[in-house]
């Protein structure tokens, strides 16, 4: 083509560059840096400006709202309770009161989804599942928890010296407010060393049983024991990840 | 050879061809279902609900990954020979073109069938599907890369997704605001006093072209 192309009345002819093969490849080597980099860039910009500006930017720290129904059960504050159930010595309904009467947990953890986004700093409070445990009194032969949510279609399990983890709690107050709706409020829990899956939005129902039971999304292929280092096994060496 | 008179007596150039013309408004159909389909999943929780968002994702995932299928099937086949010539015209920049970009479009240009912005819209946009197909089937099926390649993916969609959407919108503003331009993309050709305005060089090409043509009477 620019060998034949007539530009001979320009008298002398028209050196071309391929900028076309250039820019391209420039466009694509940058996208190819940034999924190599961006998570360090983003961690960076992160720490520099705290997750609040961070939120604003284009792709930076910044929830994505994932729902099983497509809704989100709306429960008030008056009307929530907590049906706590199974291998116990005291079946125990708890009401929000209740929860804000335990001993209270609070810590700022990175939220992590398993597809890749995640929302540094995030700030958590909470009772420690561990604590509810011990209050309802764990039968011999327990050895597992299932949880239960509002929206009916959600379940998750932990063992249960997983759910004795300290950083693993029953949350009321996220990013310094009460839990809103849209992130599982008024009480979700908040699985700290896990993948954001394993923390069930809009909790009610705990029940202690004799085995682990693949939540919802264990039975669509995500991994039971969703450690954020990639541990597959029931049992983490080192579960202070974040 | 495209050129050819009007009744009103206007000498017309075709600009694009049907082929061109069928995977200009393909292409724009699937990036319109996209960006749609993107501003709840991105934005969820700015609506308070959610919709269906299961099938948002699946609309979103289907037309992504038949995004690049209007380019390649115009391009490959006999069919596509209009399209690989502005692909070369495209790709191909005279000194004077790539001084008008570093210039901002104030040095003197006569102008090739299309003027060196529109050259790079089209590039950009190119390699926007090649990026945009690769983090997007990163981030379905992400099993297969570490946290880290994940979230290194969602990065790049989000940024060059926010990129896409200013380029088309300054796309459709050009578009809006040079009407012949605009509706060469619906009836494929310009009339030759456009082309003397805005595409000079392509102007000079084609009639010589025609010439060339006429000089060859075996044909």
């Amino acid at each position: 083509m620019p060998s034949k192309s007539p530009e001979a009345d320009s008298e002398k002819p028209l050196k071309r560059i391929n900028v076309g093969r250039r820019v391209f490849l420039g466009v694509s080597v940058l996208g190819a840096l940034g999924v190599a980099f961006g998570n360090s860039a983003q961690n960076i910009l992160g720490n520099a400006f705290g997750s609040g500006l961070g939120g604003l930017l284009p792709g930076g720290d910044r929830f994505r709202i994932y729902s099983i129904t497509g809704r989100y059960p709306k429960i008030s504050r008056q009307r929530y309770r907590l049906i706590v159930s199974g291998l116990v010595d005291r079946p125990t309904t708890l009401t929000m009161d209740d929860l804000e009467a335990m001993p209270k947990t609070s810590f700022t953890k990175t939220f992590q989804c398993v597809t890749g986004w995640r929302v540094p700093g995030v700030q958590w409070e909470g009772v420690k599942l561990a604590d509810i445990l011990k209050h309802v009194g764990v039968q011999p032969g327990a050895a597992a928890v299932s949880f239960d949510s509002y929206d009916r279609a959600d379940t998750e399990s932990l063992t249960l010296d997983q759910a004795r983890l300290s950083d693993v709690i029953v949350a009321y107050s996220m990013l310094g407010a009460p839990v809103t709706t849209e992130h599982g409020g008024p009480v979700r829990l908040y699985v700290a060393p896990m993948f954001g899956y394993k923390s069930l939005k809009w909790l009610s129902g705990i029940r202690v049983v004799d085995q682990v039971e693949p939540g919802f999304w264990e039975q669509n292929g995500y991994p039971t024991n969703g450690w954020l280092d990639g541990t597959t096994g029931p049992t983490n060496p080192n579960p202070g990840l974040t | 050879m495209s050129i050819a008179y009007a009744p009103a007596k206007t000498l017309r150039l075709l600009r694009f061809d049907r082929v061109q013309r069928a995977a200009h408004w393909a292409n724009a159909t699937l990036f319109f279902i996209l960006i749609f389909t993107a501003i709840p999943l991105y934005f969820g929780s700015f609506f308070g609900i959610v919709l269906p968002r299961h099938l948002i994702e699946q609309i979103h995932l289907w037309t992504g990954l038949s995004l690049a299928l209007p380019v390649i099937i115009s391009l490959v086949g006999p069919w596509g020979k209009a399209m690989r010539q502005d692909i070369r015209r495209i790709n191909y920049w005279t000194h004077d073109e790539t001084r008008w970009i570093t210039t901002f479009g104030t040095s003197k240009l006569e102008a090739d069938k299309f003027n060196p912005g529109q050259k790079l819209n089209g590039i950009f946009v190119g390699a926007s599907i090649l990026v945009m197909l690769v983090t997007g089937s990163m981030l379905q099926w992400f099993r297969l890369f570490s946290v880290s390649l994940r979230s290194g993916a969602t990065f790049v969609h989000d940024i060059f997704a926010w990129a896409i959407f200013i380029v088309v919108f300054g796309h459709i503003v050009m578009a809006l605001s040079h009407r012949e331009a605009l509706r060469s993309i619906f009836r494929g050709w310009v009339s030759e006093s456009w082309a003397k305005r805005h595409a000079g060089r392509w102007l000079k090409e084609e009639q010589l072209g025609e010439e060339r043509l006429n000089q060859q009477p075996s044909r």
